[in-house]
């Protein structure tokens, strides 16, 4: 049953991105869009720069060159402050939670940016504040419900199997509800069944929420399954961009991916 | 006198107005509705069949985990003289599609998605299937189709067709008697295909009405309903129990919850198979080997205290006053605290069904003091055929007559019963109602048994899996496989020995305790088959069947029976496979089949048996897996007459 999808305009856009660690150049000269409600893959093989072009996306690293559009503006270097707040949630190629914390907590943690009371009714708890963790709590609730880990409430994270907490973290990237979703790596060392659920979940946090995620990952079936367009990173250059099976048969692709015969 | 549920539903909602009558966990809060307001979702509902086109003699199919819209699903087509036919949520779409197509389904009521997706990959061979209605619309958005309606809006539609014809329900109510046929349960059936087995109202009001009254069941009790609803169970206690006294029931958040949700609940009347205890008292037992060693001692010792003290209070006995009070200072310290943890705090009673329940499984919940009982039943009977009555608690019966019922054993030892709980036919199979139901209502169990001296019922096995070995003597595998399963590490055995010479067994291990035995002892594996080829672990079970053969040895009747050679499966036997049904009982024909090579080679004189064995996965897509097994021979003993 598949339905045409439809997208909306450009969300976010990288011009003529250069980044540079030192004399390592990581990206050149980079240009890509994500359009609203799209699934949008960066793929690549190791060391092609897939991280750290999510860490422009996200304004954790400022390019040397090139300009980041986001919701129709330029967007300037920024305060961590100011990244949190800007409407991009991720998750990390290596688990970045709150291991002593339960489930529960990390997912509100999530929430944090979106509370407005202050430290005075905070801490006096009774009233507003109180109010506010209510309505917060539904909406955990709600994505507790929505990713099935009703099991898993009030179970430290640390104690959680690896997949679980992938989820976990999946969840408190979802509790913020930005508007761009990014996702490093969501599959890295899962089994087959662990990597089912999670296209399971992705496509339906797409498909329920509207949310525009961009996805690295290195599972190339996931990729080309679930994802609309394909971006396809080498060495810190584009090689390709356009849908998964334009891309699949892309011959500097498949140089990239599976080398090329220096026997004549 | 209310002679169908949707009469009792009305006159419940009179008498327990504001009293709870379903509870459901939702964004991590208990959630209630009182019978008030059950009557009321129920009857939109059934208002909102009607405008689909739901007519007299319809029927419901129902499929998805315990949730109380689901339950509502019940009552509503039994408001409207249609019949509710509840289907395992777990159930393949093949299995789901000859249940929808034998009882000509033209509603299902759908969990979510998952089911929805089955009952629409039925349709095409199910000509009455029309109209699917789901609870949880998640995943469902693209689904823009006719048929498919949400929970919902059916609701609405019904409020708005009760305006207009506001009559019309408790008319169609009135009009129901307690001979309509109230639900169709399939029986899982170890062998063929499922038989639909029909239940009147009266069938399940008055076994409901019975039983009540025999262990005293109030509005007060409270119930964790997570037992699946096609099963005859749940349907008489989280139904039929629940209507007649009045009782709550509680609906788990979801499967992996239910322990959880079992300590947040606290029932006070529990119903469990043997397995679930079994699984509790694993994980107890493993947790206590993690505990502290001062913890390690007071368990220790206040178990030894309980197991003499604690059966024989719960049992009426005279007991000491210096006992009475060791036992009270370990309910303190010690069985208060761990009834807590397994959220058993409140059950003042407890049953267990289905399967022998280990002895030292019984003894352990007893000597704590939850009043844990067995009875013995079958869908064909609504479930009670006999019951244990208070005081007279014992671990290898299965009690005695339940009220109103009427128990024989036939000449060739098979049990059969005579009740008002009896079925009213196999639905669309009168050849079928005929082998097992005569024409003055007697109805065989096809289990062979006996009474005791006590007068109590004793099941040995399925009547035609008792069997004779080459020399004559009774073969019951049942029996064998049994003693060897109440053993923690072993968690299915399969007994062969009907004409031959000697019995074999087939053994699958159980992962959990064997897996932290091999924790314990150092000993690496990678995978169920690796543990369950492992030298040492066969070891272990060897010992277990020496024990077994041991006991067999004084039995005169069973000596022959000892378990000669055996070997461990590379596999968990499982339902996806059909080697177990969906309530997990072994189902010996197919296994025997599938493992002929295996069972040729326990029978030839081999030392190991190379099998190659095709697997389901969950998905339904399907694998193989490949192993060398090894077969060991085992000690027999010289039966020892029993002195006196």
């Amino acid at each position: 049953m598949t339905v045409q999808r439809q997208f909306g305009d450009v969300l976010l856009e990288a011009k003529n991105i250069s980044l540079s660690f030192g004399g390592v150049r990581a990206l050149s000269d980079i240009s890509f869009d994500i359009r609203e409600k799209e699934i949008r893959a960066i793929i690549g093989p190791n060391g092609a720069g897939k991280s750290s072009m999510l860490n422009v996306i996200n304004g954790f690293y400022h390019p040397q060159q090139g300009e980041i559009w986001f919701n129709g503006k330029k967007r300037n270097a920024m305060k961590p402050h100011q990244i949190a707040t800007q409407g991009i949630a991720r998750t990390f190629q290596n688990i970045a939670l709150f291991k002593g914390m339960s489930t529960l907590d990390n997912l509100m943690t999530g929430r944090l940016t979106r509370m407005k009371t202050n430290m005075f009714w905070q801490a006096l708890w009774r009233g507003p504040a109180e109010r506010e963790e209510i309505e917060h709590r539904e909406k955990v609730e709600q994505i507790i419900d929505f990713l099935k880990i009703q099991s898993i409430r009030k179970t430290p994270v640390g104690q959680l199997p690896y997949g679980l907490q992938k989820r976990v973290e999946l969840g408190r990237a979802l509790a913020a509800e930005s508007r761009l979703l990014l996702l490093d790596e969501p599959m890295a060392g899962m089994n087959l069944e662990e990597k089912e659920d999670m296209c399971r979940f992705i496509l339906d946090v797409n498909d329920e929420f509207g949310t525009t995620i961009a996805l690295i990952e290195h599972d190339m079936g996931v990729v080309m399954d679930i994802s609309d367009r394909v971006v396809v990173l080498d060495y810190g250059r584009k090689l390709a961009d356009g849908s998964p099976q334009a891309v699949r048969g892309d011959q500097n692709v498949i140089d990239a991916y599976l080398g090329v015969s220096h026997v004549e | 006198m209310n002679d169908t549920f949707p009469k009792l539903l009305i006159a419940n909602a009179r008498r327990y107005t504001d009293r709870p009558a379903i509870r459901e966990k939702d964004m991590g809060i208990w959630q209630s509705w009182t019978w008030q307001q059950m009557r009321d979702e129920i009857f939109a509902l059934a208002n909102g069949l009607v405008a689909l086109g739901f007519r007299r003699g319809d029927k419901l199919a129902i499929v998805g985990a315990n949730r109380p819209r689901l339950y509502w699903g019940i009552a509503a087509a039994q408001c409207l003289g249609g019949i509710p036919v509840p289907i395992y949520a777990d159930s393949g779409q093949a299995e789901m599609e000859y249940v929808l197509n034998h009882a000509e389904t033209g509603f299902v009521l759908a969990e979510d998605q998952e089911q929805v997706d089955k009952a629409m990959e039925s349709r095409s061979n199910c000509p009455a299937l029309e109209h699917i209605i789901f609870d949880d619309k998640r995943g469902l958005r693209d689904y823009a189709r006719m048929e498919l309606h949400d929970f919902d809006a059916v609701q609405s539609a019904g409020r708005q067709y009760a305006e207009q014809n506001p009559d019309f329900l408790n008319r169609r109510i009135a009009a129901g008697t307690g001979d309509d046929p109230g639900i169709i349960l399939y029986t899982s059936g170890t062998t063929g295909q499922p038989k639909g087995v029909v239940l009147t109202h009266n069938n399940v009001l008055v076994t409901a009405i019975n039983s009540v009254r025999l262990d005293n069941l109030t509005a007060d009790e409270e119930m964790l309903s997570y037992l699946p609803m096609a099963w005859v169970g749940d349907h008489i206690f989280s139904y039929g129990q629940a209507y007649v006294a009045g009782f709550c029931i509680n609906c788990p958040e979801s499967e992996a919850t239910v322990a959880n949700d079992l300590r947040e609940v606290g029932p006070t009347y529990y119903f469990a198979p043997p397995r679930v205890f079994e699984n509790i008292l694993t994980s107890v037992m493993l947790r206590m080997e993690d505990a502290g060693s001062l913890k390690q001692k007071m368990f220790h010792s206040a178990m030894t205290v309980a197991r003499k003290t604690g059966v024989a209070l719960l049992n009426g006995e005279s007991v000491s006053m210096l006992d009475r009070l060791r036992y009270w200072l370990g309910d303190l310290f010690v069985y208060g605290p761990l009834k807590n943890i397994m959220g058993f705090s409140r059950v003042r009673l407890a049953y267990t069904a289905g399967e022998a329940i280990g002895p030292e499984i019984f003894d352990f919940f007893r000597a704590l003091g939850i009043n844990i009982k067995q009875l013995y039943g079958q869908t064909e009977a609504a479930v009670f055929i006999t019951t244990q009555p208070d005081g007279e608690v014992y671990a290898d019966t299965a009690g005695k007559p339940s009220p109103e019922v009427e128990v024989k054993i036939t000449d060739h030892g098979e049990v059969i019963y005579r009740s008002p709980g009896v079925f009213h036919s196999y639905y669309r199979n009168p050849q079928a109602t005929r082998e097992v139901k005569d024409e003055h209502g007697w109805v065989r169990t096809g289990d062979a048994g006996f009474f005791n001296d006590k007068g109590h019922l004793k099941i040995i096995d399925r009547a035609k899996d008792v069997g004779k070995l080459s020399n004559g003597s009774l073969f019951a595998p049942k029996y064998i496989e049994n003693k060897l399963k109440f053993f923690p590490q072993v968690k299915e055995a399969v007994a062969f020995g009907a004409g031959r010479e000697f019995v074999t067994a087939l053994i699958n291990i159980d992962l959990e305790a064997v897996g932290n035995w091999a924790e314990r002892n150092n000993i690496p594996y990678a995978s169920y088959q690796e543990l369950a080829a492992h030298g040492q672990v066969y070891d272990m079970v060897m010992k277990n069947i020496i024990q077994v053969n041991q006991d067999l040895s004084a039995d005169r009747r069973l000596c022959d029976s000892q378990v000669r050679r055996f070997l461990i499966l590379h596999k968990e036997l499982d339902a996806d496979d059909g080697e177990l049904t969906r309530t997990q009982k072994v189902r010996r024909r197919i296994i025997a089949e599938k493992y002929a090579r295996l069972i040729n080679a326990l029978y030839a004189d081999k030392a190991s048996c190379y099998i190659d064995t095709e697997v389901t996965f969950e998905d339904g897509r399907k694998g193989s897996i490949a192993a060398d097994i090894e077969i060991r021979d085992v000690e027999i003993f010289v039966p020892v007459p029993k002195a006196g």
